[in-house]
């Protein structure tokens, strides 16, 4: 195949490696279009929510418990970024765009961010260390296991998130990072066995995070279709614009 | 003799009702958005109740301040954010209040407010209250004794159970336009609970009449079980021979027993009640078997298993 990185066979990625060679000062110079400025702004962007938390923590806006405030924020938010990464594939199948592939990674990692945050929240804050206390919360409480399981799920994919991994994985990558599906659905759980009597906000994830999985589901596989004839049909189905 | 009417004003000259009540709106929601600017002082500043008495049973602990008692609520009646009720609850009406008191007892009838409390000379009871979810707070809550109030009616010998309701008015409660909970919110004690003079009927906290978001005008409190017993803004009591299924143990009956005595020895099927986290306190502390009022109340318990009626 020679489309390793990605693994996936949509014609319009047939370029890409040939626009890497704009970093290396070559005669292609820097668009001053947001592709230079995209990654910077997304991380910062994704940095947004913990530094609002940081500042509402030292302006004393969190209320009257404040530490309840920080493991629903990093919860929060580790959920929110896992629908995000999970809305640019389909966001680039149905725009023809390039950029969402290109920031999903950060924003991958972002979720793991928020998610390691939320659990030294509940290490430190909530249990203080006590390792006996965190076990048995781990064994007896469902929403905990649901929870710990999600991050130890999450973390091989933050660690193979580097080029490297993904060339050394080569096509077990692929199958790895499909946790992706896997975890949200946990994260989305563990939040709704969290909650007392309103499971509105649960709600609203479980049925944003389903959408997310099921236009994934049935649809014509590209894999499937043979021949260039194929390709312009599915090109005209999903009406991906033609590449400049 | 002739009387004479006075003829500079006449009867449309009156304002008429209906705008009077515009008006009195008006100045609310005046006031509401003068402390929604930032300005509370103008607009939260409670009547003070007088002459309290203090109580043998107070707390000495440091007291949790007024503003973390008064913004960290718990009262699904005006949503279910901890933030929602001081801002939802600020135009509630509480004025005319009564209450109606019915079932096996003598005197059964409807009290307004002023003559539930007439009677009662007001204390203040400085009390732990204890989260099911795991926080805590000292509050120094004004009221009188349950107990006193329920004797007036004269509950006959098959009330063994007593049975208290909250205000049910979607209009004014905007939570209960969702149900989340089965309106109204319902609560019980049994009769040797409701009648421990540890168990007061409060209308004031700090010394001030009780803001909305926490109760008002009259609510319950019971020190020695998980806050959600102390039901808000009461408007109905019943005396039972049959004992009342609460809000909480209907939605979830393996989660909220009808006892809901705080016990760090059994568990919420979903977190662990050992300790709590005391508003104010960067650490936990250890939660107390009954809440620390172990020495008053557990022969209530006497050969209970508090494993099975948790």
């Amino acid at each position: 195949m020679s489309m390793p990185k990605q693994g996936t066979i949509n014609p319009s990625f047939r370029r890409r490696p040939e626009s890497r060679t704009r970093h290396t000062h070559g005669e292609r110079t820097y668009k001053l279009s947001g592709q230079f400025f995209l990654k910077p702004l997304v991380f910062l962007l994704g940095l947004l929510p913990a530094l609002w938390v940081a500042w509402q923590f030292y302006a004393d806006l969190l209320g009257a418990n404040p530490i309840d405030e920080i493991a629903d924020a990093s919860g929060s938010w580790t959920l929110r970024f896992l629908m995000i990464t999970l809305v640019m594939t389909p966001l680039k199948r149905l725009s023809g765009w390039y950029w969402p592939i290109r920031i999903r990674r950060m924003l991958g990692l972002f979720a793991f961010f928020y998610a390691a945050l939320h659990l030294f929240t509940y290490l430190w804050l909530d249990q203080f260390f006590d390792w006996g206390e965190i076990a048995l919360d781990i064994l007896d409480r469902p929403f905990i296991t649901v929870g710990m399981l999600a991050f130890v799920l999450l973390l091989p994919l933050a660690i193979t998130s580097n080029r490297a991994m993904v060339k050394r994985l080569g096509r077990h990558w692929k199958k790895l990072h499909r946790l992706a599906y896997v975890i949200p659905l946990l994260g989305v759980l563990h939040f709704w066995w969290l909650v007392k009597a309103d499971i509105l906000e649960p709600l609203i994830y479980a049925l944003v995070l389903a959408v997310l999985l099921l236009v994934r589901l049935p649809r014509p596989s590209l894999k499937e279709i043979k021949g260039t004839e194929g390709l312009k049909n599915v090109q005209q189905q999903f009406s991906v614009p033609p590449n400049r | 003799m002739l009387i004479k009417t006075p003829t500079d004003l006449r009867d449309n000259d009156v304002t008429p009702y209906r705008l009077y009540q515009a008006r009195r709106h008006f100045i609310k929601a005046g006031v509401a958005a003068t402390a929604a600017l930032g300005l509370p002082w103008l607009a939260q500043a409670k009547p003070s109740l007088g002459g309290i008495k203090p109580s043998d049973f107070s707390s000495d602990e440091e007291k949790t301040p007024y503003k973390d008692v008064t913004t960290y609520n718990n009262f699904y009646e005006f949503g279910t954010a901890k933030s929602d009720p001081a801002i939802r609850a600020r135009d509630f009406n509480t004025d005319p209040w009564s209450i109606t008191v019915e079932g096996e007892c003598d005197k059964p009838g409807a009290v307004t407010l002023e003559d539930v409390m007439k009677p009662h000379p007001l204390e203040e009871r400085i009390y732990r209250l204890r989260c099911v979810e795991g926080w805590s707070m000292v509050i120094p809550w004004v009221g009188f004794p349950l107990g006193e109030f329920i004797k007036r009616f004269q509950p006959t010998s098959k009330a063994r159970y007593v049975e208290f309701e909250t205000l049910y008015d979607k209009k004014q409660m905007p939570g209960q336009r969702r149900r989340v909970l089965d309106w109204p919110y319902v609560e019980g004690l049994r009769m040797d609970e409701a009648l421990h003079p540890l168990t007061i009927l409060a209308v004031g906290l700090y010394g001030e009449v009780l803001p909305n978001q926490n109760g008002a005008p009259i609510r319950l409190v019971v020190p020695w079980k998980y806050g959600f017993k102390s039901i808000k803004s009461i408007v109905r009591i019943r005396f039972r021979e049959t004992q009342p299924i609460s809000s909480w143990e209907k939605a979830a009956p393996r989660e909220y027993g009808f006892y809901s005595n705080v016990n760090p020895g059994v568990p919420h099927p979903r977190w662990s009640q050992k300790r709590e986290r005391r508003i104010g306190e960067f650490r936990k502390r250890k939660t107390l078997m009954f809440n620390g009022y172990g020495e008053q109340v557990a022969s209530l318990y006497s050969g209970m298993d508090l494993k099975k009626y948790f």
